[in-house]
């Protein structure tokens, strides 16, 4: 079945979860797309691999948060390896064909390890920056503030403002292959989420704001055609006002909002599937 | 062909891995260091060439941060001293594990049975004072365990000479697969020594009952090809088998109570049967919501119509003692198998834990030899529940620390899971399982080695320098993870009948326990997937190898279940079938080589007897300075180590996944202040019915009296859940005993007054899960937390774990405990007493006292529900119930959650008694009370839903951020939050 079919005729975007091997985020991030509209399958690695399943049978992949492989060798290390060696042709086309790829977390790093973001030149399947150890050497939970730069090609952050997420990792210090890399990160404005003062709303680069120590205080980053995009906080864990580590102060304040801000990202995917991909 | 990949951070690129190891250095070991560097090293041996493995090196060094070196590269500048740690021989390497995977992806084959990879960590270090002796120090107490790894030390000149050794820990040991009989008929005394030499942890009198039902029965071995005495695999299996792990002999056991302060003298036919149970069975004539309890791995208690709430605690402590990494990450993965073990088997939805230590203050000299300094000790057992919690993608709702010297001698693991369970799966109820004669035995998960051999047997004994370290068995969180999905996929598919898992005793206990649903089993060890050669057959079906779990499966469906596995990438292995011939037989190659009759191996141990004597201690009060300072003392019970935020430890753990988070762990404007209770949704983020889940634990409060020990620690998780806006309709119990070894014996005079505690611990559960309604579902006990290291005896206060967890049927009326606004009123609710006996407080001056915490249950269970009756009237804008520092501390942290400050009148605190003093009024630790604000529009409503209950109007919220406090008008203290913070945070505050 293409991905331009549906069961009921009518026309549906597909959002495709891999999981297997430690990733972990898998009921979340399809409950997302599927609060955001679409129809999410949560699909094994594995069966994939076999051919029982392809990739282009859906318009949206997302690279979940997790352990996958334990994160031995450096987070996303393995199950990159994985992906380049036996997913890569698949891969491709997927992008060619202007679809859309998103990575948290554990997600983020893989794309990261197999060259997917920021793909400078078009260059695929050559890592270009990391997600390194934290700064301080330890996982960290915390909610922080990023704010989504507004001269960016990326689909997924098109219209966010300020959001509060949550990040969850041990390696998430974003950091490039040199300084040149960086600087043209920038210059092409693919640096699409950035931690922020919650304050000032200004780039932070000091602990707990920025909570890694991220060169540039990067938290999330797209490739040039802005469709595929990776983030370390977790918007798939922010799907109810409740989620909020202080929404009970916000509703003794009246500000308790409808729904959980981390939808956003996914109301944009499946928004620009829906307009470019049905 | 033998090569080394050697990985370090590319020049530019920050080494965090070395800058944690050089502040412990100097900040935990105070040794002069300059530098620190590390490498990660992977000794592949591989019949590949060259070409292949350059491409293997590509991937495992990441080419933005890192540089890979295939050989030995000359570290520039030199370093001083190098440390290489790798592992024992057949200990777990999970970096290895995925590195196979990795190396399998990139040559498009399977590694062959010659081929192998073993991992290892160079840390370079230079200092020019750093001696030989220092880096003794920092390989054995800090960067290795000798009962796992090894540790290489070389200075700059012997490596020069020789470089790098081969890390090559490849198990070579060889023995012949051979089994004996273990003759019986022999005195007493070579009986004893058989148990003792043996590990067995058996007693005369079990000794002599599987004497005398082997007499009775040789004819009968005769016709199996069985020697008349016990083989060493039955011996094996009916020790583990009736080990106090498994059997729970004391809380079993007929004990003669006699109580010299009342005179009263009483015989308990069973302490699990006459209180617990026994409890439980009265709640549940009115409790239509129980489906399962303590028959299976967890309780089970209904949720809604589609899922059912499953929730285990275990404790790990005596492998944690001596690994305490791994040992605690396998406490962690080992309890999540117990919900996967229940029913048809349930998906792992939240953890949590608990830890009891010794102060990680210790002066360094005070630790006998052989035990881990506590601040390494705590160090790594977090290291340990945070990695296996976190690579099990399972958030952690509710985490506590204590302290006590007495833990010195064995650290108390607390690890815990809930799951859920389809109501139905395939049309059964998902909470039931069944196995027919004829269904296959399959055992699935990882390989089964040496480790955690007589694991079960171990931890029912004393800790001594020489315990064997098979005992230690280290998780795989990502094996196992891997099973659990794949588990879960056949269980949807009905692809299997029965599940339980692998844990203490191994395949020995697992299918011994099926064996008694359908009446037998019949399975041969030859088909048991090894990690090695070289086991004996005693030594395969007893292994703890982790990430394990049993299942009968339908001869009909066997193909399926099999063929996803392999889908899967998890090892699955028919070992046999299930009968209905009475008896658990294993076989060899066909050989019989045990035949356990199941009447007797389940039935036969004899019960224990035992004496307890309950004698009222006499403690003094302490002496209060008379110029203590209220501030000043407010403030320093702040930093102690059982009041201080463990926020720093606490945020490495993940409690955000799976987007169910409702009231989390740590809460407040800063996030430091532990919540009171945590409030997750259950099925879908955005799903408003969800569960709260609390704990309670007191253990000083039993060196007065454990009866009120154990009730107020009842209370304590009971109160808890309602000071977020729970209630006590569907309210669940678990207890979890770790007690001091409580059997009278030589080495243990006061055997009788521990087991008196005990006893008074179980009569409190009896009496306030009643009063409550509050029903226990499932309980652990642990009963030899004693040490005995350098002839120094060491035992743990007794310590109960009492963990409640209740449906809430709108996680929208959660409540947290941070005032919102300035304004609102500040109310004291329940009754403060002159109880300052086993107290905090009285703990700072040095003292105990005699006025320990009472509890009023059927006064508390009222008040309860009134405030229950205002949370679901959306009337409380926060809540806290005091519980360690009392009051005093109560609305220090309330103000440090805030951000606000906060004004009290503490003189009118509803009062038990007349004329409490400043410092009671302060710091009792009176149970069953609350600290609420309100919102002024809201008061009226809020005071009259409370009705007859005892509460206050004592302050308000304020602008200022002080907290402000006073009697009668009169200041008793007036303190910045900042500093109340600071004095919070600052105690245990690395990482």
């Amino acid at each position: 079945m293409s991905a331009e079919t549906t069961r009921h005729g009518e026309r549906e975007v597909r959002a495709l979860v891999i999981t297997g091997f430690g990733l972990n985020c898998e009921r979340e991030t399809a409950r997302a797309f599927e609060l955001a509209g679409a129809r999410a399958e949560q699909v094994h690695l594995n069966d994939i691999l076999a051919g029982l399943r392809r990739l282009d049978e859906f318009h949206i992949l997302a690279l979940i948060g997790g352990f996958s492989f334990g994160d031995h060798l450096g987070a996303g290390a393995v199950f990159a390896n994985r992906l380049r060696a036996r997913l890569r042709s698949q891969l491709e086309e997927f992008i060619g064909s202007g679809r859309l790829i998103i990575g948290i977390c554990n997600g983020f790093q893989t794309l990261a390890r197999l060259g997917l973001v920021p793909a400078l030149d078009g260059r695929l399947f050559e890592p270009q920056v990391a997600l390194a150890l934290n700064e301080r050497g330890v996982f960290r939970d915390a909610w922080v503030t990023v704010r989504a730069e507004k001269n960016c090609p990326c689909v997924f952050t098109r219209g966010v403002d300020v959001l509060s997420l949550p990040i969850r990792h041990g390696e998430g210090r974003f950091v490039a292959r040199d300084r040149r890399t960086l600087e043209r990160v920038e210059e092409e404005g693919l640096a699409a989420l950035r931690y922020v003062d919650p304050q000032t709303g200004e780039p932070a680069q000091e602990f707990p704001h920025n909570p890694n120590g991220s060169w540039n205080a990067i938290a999330g980053v797209c490739d040039p055609t802005g469709r595929v995009f990776g983030m370390m906080p977790h918007p798939e864990a922010y799907l109810a006002p409740w989620n909020h580590p202080l929404w009970t102060r916000q509703r003794a304040e009246g500000a308790l909002p409808a729904e959980g801000g981390g939808l956003a990202i996914f109301r944009n995917a499946v928004a620009f599937a829906r307009e470019h991909l049905l | 062909m033998h090569y080394r990949l050697e990985i370090s951070a590319r020049p530019g690129f920050d080494d965090p891995q070395a800058r944690r190891v050089e502040k412990q250095v100097r900040e935990f070991l105070e040794l002069p260091l300059d530098r620190a560097r590390t490498r990660e090293v992977y000794t592949l041996f591989l019949d590949a060439p060259v070409e292949d493995v350059r491409r293997i090196l590509e991937a495992f060094a990441n080419p933005v941060t890192q540089t890979g070196v295939l050989g030995e590269s000359r570290p520039e500048p030199p370093f001083d001293w190098m440390i290489v740690v790798g592992f024992r021989p057949g200990v777990t390497d999970n970096v290895a594990r995925s590195a196979a995977s990795a190396i399998q992806d990139i040559l498009g084959r399977p590694l062959g049975s010659e081929e192998a990879v073993y991992t290892s960590v160079e840390y370079l270090f230079n200092g020019k004072e750093l001696d030989a002796e220092a880096m003794e120090r920092i390989a054995w107490e800090l960067l290795a365990n000798r009962l796992i790894q090894t540790a290489t030390i070389l200075s700059r000149k012997e490596w020069a000479e020789t470089g790098v050794p081969m890390n090559c820990p490849k198990v070579t040991f060889q023995a012949e697969p051979k089994v004996r009989e273990i003759r019986l008929d022999v005195s007493d005394e070579e009986l004893l020594e058989i148990s003792r030499r043996g590990v067995l942890a058996l007693s005369l009198e079990e000794m002599k009952a599987i004497q005398a039902w082997h007499r009775a029965h040789t004819a009968e071995r005769r016709e199996l090809g069985l020697p008349p005495w016990p083989t060493d695999v039955e011996l094996e299996s009916i020790a583990q088998t009736w080990s106090e792990h498994c059997k729970h002999k004391i809380f079993n056991a007929r004990i003669e109570y006699t109580d010299e302060e009342t005179g009263e003298r009483s015989v308990i036919d069973s302490l699990f049967k006459t209180y617990i149970r026994g409890a439980t069975e009265e709640i549940a004539r009115k409790a239509d919501w129980l489906l399962s309890v303590f028959h299976d791995n967890a309780g089970v208690v209904r949720f809604n119509d589609r899922l059912s709430l499953v929730y285990k605690v275990e404790t790990h402590n005596s492998p944690s003692a001596l690994d305490p990494y791994g040992g605690a990450m396998t406490g962690i993965v080992g309890v999540n198998r117990d919900p996967l073990g229940t029913g048809k088997g349930a998906d792992l939805l939240i953890n949590v834990w608990g830890y009891c230590f010794a102060s990680p203050f210790t002066p360094r000299e005070e630790v006998p030899r052989g035990l881990f300094h506590p601040r390494r000790l705590r160090d790594q057992v977090h290291k340990g529940v945070i990695d296996g919690g976190n690579q099990s993608g399972i958030p952690y709702a509710v985490g506590w620390e204590y302290f006590d010297p007495r833990y010195l001698g064995k650290p108390l693991v607390y690890c815990g899971t809930v799951g859920t369970l389809p109501a139905r799966i395939q049309g059964e109820p998902g909470h039931a399982k069944t196995i027919l004669p004829g269904d296959l035995a399959v055992m699935v998960g990882g390989r089964i080695g040496k480790d955690g051999i007589h694991g079960a047997t171990f931890s029912s004994e004393e800790l001594h320098e020489e315990s064997p370290i098979q005992a230690v068995q280290i998780g795989d969180p990502i094996t196992q993870k891997k099973m659990v999905d794949f588990l879960l996929e056949a269980r949807d598919r009905g692809l299997y009948r029965f599940i339980t898992d692998n844990g203490a005793g191994g395949l020995s206990s697992s299918i011994g326990e099926m064996c008694r649903v359908c009446g037998g089993a019949d399975i041969d060890l030859a088909q048991a997937p090894l990690k090695y050669a070289g086991l004996q057959p005693w030594e395969i079906l007893l292994s703890e190898a982790q990430e394990r779990m049993s299942l009968a499966v339908p001869p009909e469906k066997i193909d399926a279940f099999l063929d996803l596995a392999a889908r899967r990438e998890v090892e699955a292995t028919v070992l046999g079938r299930f009968t209905d011939s009475g008896r658990f037989v294993v076989r060899r190659q066909g050989r019989v080589v045990a035949a356990l009759d199941l009447e007797f191996l389940h039935e036969g141990a004899p019960q224990m007897r035992l004496r307890a004597v309950w004698r009222r201690p006499r403690l003094a009060d302490p002496k209060i300075p008379p110029k203590l300072d209220p501030a000043e003392a407010l403030t320093r019970m702040l930093g102690r180590l059982n009041i201080c935020s463990s926020e720093a430890k606490a945020r490495q753990y993940d409690h955000e996944v799976k987007g169910l988070s409702v009231v989390k762990p740590y809460g407040g404007v800063h996030g430091n202040v532990p919540s009171d209770a945590a409030v997750l949704a259950v099925d879908q983020p955005d799903s408003a019915e969800g569960v709260a889940l609390a704990a309670g634990v007191a253990p000083r409060y039993a060196d007065i009296d454990a009866y009120h020990m154990a009730a107020s620690v009842v209370d304590m998780a009971v109160r808890r859940i309602v000071a977020v806006g729970g209630n006590l309709d569907r309210m669940a119990g678990l207890d979890n005993f770790c007690w001091p070894d409580p059997v009278e014996g030589p080495g243990n005079p006061d055997g009788p007054y521990k087991l008196a505690q005990l006893v008074r611990a179980n009569r409190a559960i009896y009496d306030m899960t009643r009063a409550y309604g509050v029903p226990c579902i499932s309980g652990k006990d642990s009963m030899k937390n004693d040490s005995v290291v350098g002839g120094r005896k060491i035992s743990i206060p007794p310590t109960l774990l009492f963990s409640t967890m209740a449906r809430m049927e709108d996680v929208r009326r959660a409540v947290t405990l941070d005032p919102k606004r300035p304004g609102d009123l500040v109310y004291l609710i329940g009754w403060t007493g002159a109880e300052l006996g086993g107290s905090e407080f009285y703990a700072m001056l040095g003292g105990v006292g005699e006025a320990v915490p009472r509890v009023d249950a059927p006064a508390a269970r009222r008040l309860y529900e009134r405030v229950a009756a205002c949370t679901a009237a959306g009337l409380c804008r926060s809540l806290h119930t005091p519980a360690l520092g009392g009051l005093g501390v109560a609305l220090a942290k309330k103000a440090i959650a805030g951000g606000w400050g906060l004004e009290a009148d503490l003189g009118r605190a509803p009062a038990r008694g007349p004329d409490l003093s400043l410092w009671e009024l302060l710091f009792a630790e009176s149970n069953s009370r609350f600290v609420a604000t309100v919102a002024p529009e809201h008061a009226e409503a809020f005071e009259k839903t409370l009705g007859d209950v005892p509460f206050a109007r004592a302050g308000a919220v304020i602008e200022t951020p002080e907290l402000r406090l006073s009697r009668d008008g009169q200041e008793i203290c007036r303190i910045p939050v900042s500093e109340l913070e600071r004095a919070f945070t600052q105690t245990l505050n690395w990482e």
